[in-house]
């Protein structure tokens, strides 16, 4: 958004008749989504507690092998692809259609005309969850890393987000004349590109499975690219809207945002066979994708430069805002991880952290710290408009924040420590491989604990989800701040 | 629809078109249709097609997610010490795969890799023993013990059962009872025995030694 436009389309050069009348089409825009975008998010917080309750029962199983060791539905092997799953298909993609929808709704100024098909495709995204997590734990896994919802539960997902792609398409199409903003490029191109990505990986390794030595390059081709061209483009997306309407001013360059715009659209689409690194394929292949991923410092700079320059001389009002707070923390990770992934897709790094818990911090750097922490911020920004009512409690938000934030960084930098070592021993052919197990074990340890932290904050989210739900008397007219604003500061939005 | 946003969907369409044809496609081309070749020395068909049993024993091995912590590729000396280690005698290449029906080439080593299992650990007495409880053959494994795929049962009045497990003392069930694997654990233990991915002399195997060729 350019300078100008951004004085346009917030009303600041407006007159007061101008300015009655973007508010009134904002509250026609908000009721329209109320149903189908609360359900969305609704529901993605509940699967966002049942994922970290699944997390927390694998992460304990890997230092106490016997902790529920007897019921076959709760083995390892099952309960940690139901934990994926759940996070990735009920979690991040459900609250990703809700916010996506929503910002896409709010930026062409119309609203959601679709409410029914997009309520109905809300509930089928739900059953197709609900369906997946159940076959996975009573044994139909099908152990394709990613996608091991068994091919009875894609239809209903297949389906619902056919209904979701209809009603973006029908919202863009309809948009106010102007011009089109970048997280409008993002959000719209992400809508595309998840069904793409389902619906062949899905396709080739499970319904009609293709030979065995071409699985794993399909496999993480779609893996890599659920995260980059899927979470990834949605979560950009709500920065690039959250930051600047929160602290009231336009993003540093929108030249910038076109660039990292399409570089990610396609270098991120290459990446995926670095997971392959040292596997039996030719070395072209999985060249390819460590190109294309160190070429992900194009766009992940120019991110990172319009995001945290945007930010500069508005840090204070990190103090008050939930929804700033949360977006900046994510936009400070999606730098981190980007460049962490960069480095790790080279060879001779790749060589210590392959196979190790590394790459299971690098994943959760992504999915958690970056992805999960701008959605948190977005749903925190978006319900009060829904509802017209303000969140009920700034402890149970304060509990949710410092309780990820913490949570996520005692993971983060245990794990790729337990992980780094766990690498470095297992090229020492002099060490013995039940002596990297026991090393491994107080990192192990330590993830439980930031999990536990983790899920602590989910709670707190959850309750003050269902509270602000039922609530009905709540009308506050005050935004929940972490703190009461002193006169003089900046005016923030939650 | 204005031109603007049609850039949009042509562009994100283009940009993935380009990965699908370079990371689908060409994988499913050049490493979607290899087939059986005789072997150079006894010339019986190899790698041989996996019997009913152990395509059984591999969605056994599927849908208890032993992928997660078990890798099924064995590394060139240059990347890893996964030779020294006695992982392999080469390194895996594709074609080692065809046999199977859903690749389980794993990313993680939480637990040793099981490319070659079969040659290494060719008892089934041992492999029954170590996934009724790890602990037995393996003090100190964090594997998650699998006895969920035995059954106990009283021990009957003709003795005991001829397929009984003799468990050590303290892991043994109490007297009077024993232990005896089901149907599903037999299927995997045969699909274990089964795995010697780089015992096959295929066309590439002898390229792969030298390993300045593939990945």
């Amino acid at each position: 958004m350019t300078a100008s436009d951004f004085t346009k389309t917030e009303g600041l050069s407006a007159s007061p008749a101008e300015q009655r009348e973007m508010l009134q089409r904002r509250l026609e825009i908000d009721r329209a989504a109320r149903w189908p975008v609360g359900i969305f998010l609704g529901s993605s917080i509940l699967w966002l507690v049942l994922g970290s309750l699944l997390a927390l029962a694998a992460s304990i199983k890997m230092h106490d092998p016997e902790f529920l060791a007897n019921n076959p539905w709760l083995t390892f092997g099952r309960v940690r692809p139901a934990h994926l799953n759940v996070v990735a298909y009920g979690w991040l993609s459900t609250a990703g259609i809700g916010i996506g929808l929503w910002i896409l709704s709010r930026l062409c100024g119309v609203a959601i005309e679709e409410y029914r098909s997009l309520a109905l495709a809300a509930l089928l995204w739900n059953v197709g969850n609900v369906v997946g997590t159940w076959g996975i734990l009573r044994g139909d896994s099908t152990a394709v890393e990613w996608l091991e919802y068994p091919t009875y539960a894609a239809p209903f997902l297949l389906l619902s987000f056919t209904f979701v792609m209809m009603t973006a398409f029908s919202i863009m199409r309809r948009r106010r004349p102007g011009h089109i903003y970048i997280s409008q490029f993002y959000i719209m191109a992400g809508f595309i590109w998840l069904p793409a990505l389902f619906f062949t990986a899905h396709g080739l390794l499970v319904l009609f499975p293709v030979q065995a030595p071409a699985q794993p390059p399909i496999n993480w081709w779609y893996a890599h690219n659920v995260l980059g061209l899927w979470f990834t483009p949605i979560a950009l997306g709500a920065v690039y809207y959250l930051i600047p309407k929160i602290i009231g001013k336009p993003i540093h360059s929108y030249y910038l945002s076109i660039i990292g715009f399409w570089s990610l659209a396609f270098f991120y689409a290459w990446n995926g066979m670095h997971h392959l690194i040292g596997g039996p394929y030719p070395a072209f292949l999985i060249t390819a994708s460590v190109v294309a991923s160190v070429m992900m410092f194009i766009p992940v700079v120019t991110v990172a430069i319009n995001h945290h320059f945007t930010m500069i001389g508005h840090f204070k009002d990190l103090k008050y805002s939930p929804t700033l707070r949360f977006v900046v923390f994510g936009a400070m990770s999606y730098t981190l991880v980007s460049f962490q992934g960069s480095l790790s897709a080279i060879r001779e790094l790749n060589y210590i952290t392959h196979f190790t818990h590394y790459t299971i911090a690098h994943a959760h750097l992504g999915a958690y710290a970056f992805a999960s922490m701008v959605f948190f911020g977005a749903i925190y920004y978006i319900m009060p408009r829904l509802l017209e009512r303000e969140w009920p409690s700034r402890g149970l938000i304060r509990v949710h924040f410092w309780g990820s934030a913490i949570g996520i960084t005692i993971y983060f930098v245990m794990l790729s420590w337990g992980g780094l070592l766990q690498g470095i021993e297992l090229n020492l052919k002099e060490t013995p491989f039940m002596e990297i197990v026991e090393a491994t074990i107080p990192y192990l340890k330590w993830r439980s604990v930031g999990g536990s932290l983790m899920t602590i904050g989910h709670l707190a989210f959850m309750v003050s989800f269902v509270w602000m739900v039922i609530d009905r008397r709540n009308r506050g007219s005050e935004p929940t701040l972490f703190a009461n604003r002193k006169p003089g500061d900046t005016k923030t939005a939650p | 629809m204005s031109n603007r946003f049609r850039f949009i969907l042509i562009g994100s369409i283009l940009t993935f078109a380009s990965a699908f044809a370079g990371l689908v496609l060409l994988p499913v081309w050049g490493l979607g249709n290899f087939e059986q070749v005789p072997d150079p020395e006894t010339g019986e068909m190899i790698p041989p097609l996996l019997t009913n049993q152990e395509q059984r024993g591999l969605q056994v091995y599927v849908k208890n997610g032993c992928i997660y912590c078990h890798s099924q590729q064995v590394h060139p000396e240059r990347a890893r010490t996964d030779i020294a280690r006695g992982w392999g005698s080469r390194r895996t290449v594709a074609h080692d795969y065809m046999n199977q029906g859903r690749a389980q080439l794993g990313t993680m080593r939480t637990g040793p890799d099981l490319s070659n299992i079969g040659v290494r650990n060719p008892s089934s007495t041992w492999h029954l023993l170590h996934l009724y409880d790890p602990q037995t053959t393996s003090p100190g494994s964090i594997m998650p013990p699998f006895r969920f795929l035995f059954e106990e049962q009283e021990i009957g009045e003709a003795g005991p059962s001829p397929d009984a497990l003799s468990i050590p003392e303290g892991f043994a069930p109490p007297a009077g009872r024993e232990v005896v694997p089901t149907a599903e654990v037999l299927d995997l233990v045969a699909y274990l025995q089964s795995l010697r991915l780089s015992e096959y002399e295929v066309p590439e195997a002898a390229a792969a030694r030298i390993e300045s060729v593939i990945e």
